[in-house]
């Protein structure tokens, strides 16, 4: 974020000296003096108001995650009497987030590495080698990204359940990956493009193959944008929801996203809201916690797509 | 370069292109054939019905409410958003007040502040918004009515999602709430690259804000404005409006299918009904859909592109 943004940043307040009209969207200009201050505390407070907005639901889902069931329903804005911690230990073992935890943790991975390996292979060709088809191929990977997923999923229920792969870990993995890969050869064949064609040429010169060069000399340099686009599919796969809800039904293998909506139908009947709350809050802790530490990688990753 | 280039080449793109194929693209072939049987999705014996599918699909009642309301996702939640977007963009990096000698246009303080704030739900994952907003908008219990109450609004607890005329509204404010940190991001930085001289241009030609939002901002942003629009759009056609209509309410698609959406559809007659060769249909319905939404706005928002 800082780097995207040279000038915003203004240091101590300076007396306000305004000369200029500049009136708020909507204000006739009054007293050139005080119109500043009024569009500083107009801005100011919406800015305030929509920060409040987006804050106060997370804050009111901490704050539920500790209290019991009856205070839940009675007095929802009260502050909890005494911290239930127990909600937390109750909603990691008995309500089992953390088999959804684990499962996530190998779902995501296994196919958030297969994705940039996979990803950056067919990208790298794409972008750096002349051959009949290689347009062709680029687009049908781009179209990907604006088909809508749930035309392709109704069939592919059954293609994977053919294959003996529905309910398993590493058949979601798969269909991660190539659900992953439209954006992810968008973005990499850009990036490809975008680096020095030399280097490659001279280390060929030097009697290196292909495979050598794209994993000793091309993959290092693409580091940048491998940390971009992975950023941005791991936190599409790890909250990704609707292709677990099709292709993943067992209740053993279930993902934190599924295992959550599973366990908010399912406290419905045993009545343990706080359990849920707490179920709620551990899941987006960790993805919150990790954007606040890399918090200039993470937008970076996100907006770099869209700025193409 | 030519030593061995092809046998690279298919090497390097036999891996992905052949899991894309298996698992994307067959299926969306296999999706618009079925379209056109009696398959069920439960036996694997069907026969072609020509365009019966198709003419059931025209007399449904349900299918026109689920195109009416995902049209409603794709225009409305891109144009609120945006709005909003566009709007606390501005506050932030124009908002701040002037000082002789400064920039023409100065930021609010603690900008990035907000920034980081309003980034926060997009981190999350959608599934989980819809679950907490779900508790939320609880008519009794939720964090909404009660905090009507709270500042002496009691008498004015609405049903939320319980309304069959307001559950639509509240679930696309939940998709408004969850991206619009997004796009006030995306669009700062578009702002922070546009040179301070415009501004002051403006300025000394008596500008005032909206002028100099109206005249400068927008038009140079408008690239941004329209690739955000479709991208946005085809995720409210899609998986978050799956997402959150399926998880929010109630049925799932609320009271009297007043919040069925495409796609919801889709699934519910695929998995729930045993009709995949008419859950294809649909879907088939909704590809239209999502490509002349994303024609349309790509046409009518062309403009000269401005250099600057």
């Amino acid at each position: 974020m800082k780097t995207t943004e040279p000038t915003t940043e203004p240091p101590a307040p300076v007396p306000v000296t305004v000369t200029k009209t500049d009136g708020t969207p909507g204000r006739p200009a009054a007293a050139p003096k005080s119109e500043g201050r009024v569009l500083n505390v107009f801005s100011h407070g919406l800015l305030v108001l929509w920060a409040v907005m987006v804050v106060l639901p997370l804050l009111w889902a901490v704050m539920t995650s500790f209290k019991d069931d009856r205070s839940i329903f009675s007095s929802p804005w009260a502050l909890p009497r005494t911290l239930h911690l127990d909600n937390w230990s109750r909603a990691w073992t008995e309500a089992n987030m953390s088999d959804y935890f684990l499962n996530t943790v190998l779902v995501v991975g296994g196919s958030l590495i297969g994705t940039l390996v996979l990803g950056s292979m067919a990208a790298y060709v794409l972008a750096r080698f002349d051959f009949p088809g290689n347009r062709f191929i680029y687009y049908l990977f781009i179209g990907g990204m604006s088909f809508p997923v749930m035309l392709a999923l109704v069939p592919l229920f059954y293609v994977v359940n053919n294959m003996g792969l529905l309910n398993t870990l590493h058949g979601l993995i798969l269909v991660y990956i190539a659900y992953s890969l439209p954006f992810t050869v968008f973005f990499l064949t850009a990036f490809f493009r975008t680096l020095p064609v030399s280097v490659a040429e001279a280390a060929f010169v030097d009697g290196a193959s292909h495979t050598r060069i794209f994993f000793q000399i091309m993959l290092p340099m693409a580091k940048p944008g491998l940390i971009s686009v992975g950023i941005f599919n791991f936190l599409g796969q790890w909250n990704q929801y609707m292709l677990p809800t099709v292709l993943n039904t067992d209740p053993d293998k279930r993902v934190l996203t599924q295992g959550l909506v599973q366990l908010a139908v399912s406290q419905g009947y045993k009545g343990d809201w706080s359990g849920l709350f707490a179920g709620l809050v551990m899941a987006m802790l960790p993805v919150l916690a990790a954007y606040i530490v890399f918090q200039r990688q993470v937008v970076q990753g996100l907006t770099a797509g869209a700025l193409k | 370069m030519q030593h061995g280039k092809y046998r690279f080449i298919v090497g390097f793109l036999a891996l992905p292109l052949g899991l894309y194929a298996l698992f994307v693209i067959w299926p969306f072939i296999q999706s618009i054939y079925y379209s056109f049987t009696d398959w069920t999705g439960l036996s694997p014996e069907f026969k072609t019905v020509g365009l019966g599918n198709y003419r059931r699909m025209l007399d449904d009642q349900i299918f026109w409410k689920s195109l009416w309301h995902s049209l409603l996702f794709a225009l409305l939640v891109p144009l609120v958003t945006i709005g909003l977007a566009l709007f606390l963009s501005f506050m932030i990096n124009a908002g701040g007040r002037r000082r002789k000698g400064g920039p023409a246009v100065s930021g609010v303080r603690g900008s990035s502040f907000y920034k980081i704030v309003y980034f926060f739900p997009q981190v999350l994952s959608i599934a989980i918004v819809a679950l907490l907003f779900a508790f939320a908008y609880n008519p009794d219990s939720g964090a909404i009515n009660s905090f009507l109450r709270g500042i002496g609004l009691g008498g004015v607890q609405p049903l939320w999602l319980g309304d069959p005329d307001l559950a639509l509204w509240c679930v696309m404010a939940v998709l408004v709430w969850s991206t619009v940190g997004f796009f006030v991001v995306l669009f700062s930085a578009g702002m922070a690259s546009i040179p301070a001289d415009l501004y002051e241009a403006a300025l000394l030609d008596g500008a005032d804000r909206a002028d100099t939002f109206f005249r400068v901002t927008l038009p140079l942003l408008w690239d941004t404005v329209q690739s955000g629009w479709v991208y946005l759009g085809i995720l409210a056609l899609g998986a978050e409006s799956f997402a959150v209509v399926q998880i929010m309410t109630t049925g799932p698609g609320g009271p009297d299918y007043s919040t069925t959406v495409m796609v919801l559809y889709v699934y519910q007659k695929a998995f729930r009904d045993g009709q995949a060769a008419y859950a294809t249909t649909i879907g088939v319905a909704l590809l239209v859909v999502t490509l002349a939404f994303a024609a349309v706005v790509m046409r009518l928002g062309r403009r000269e592109r401005l250099e600057y």
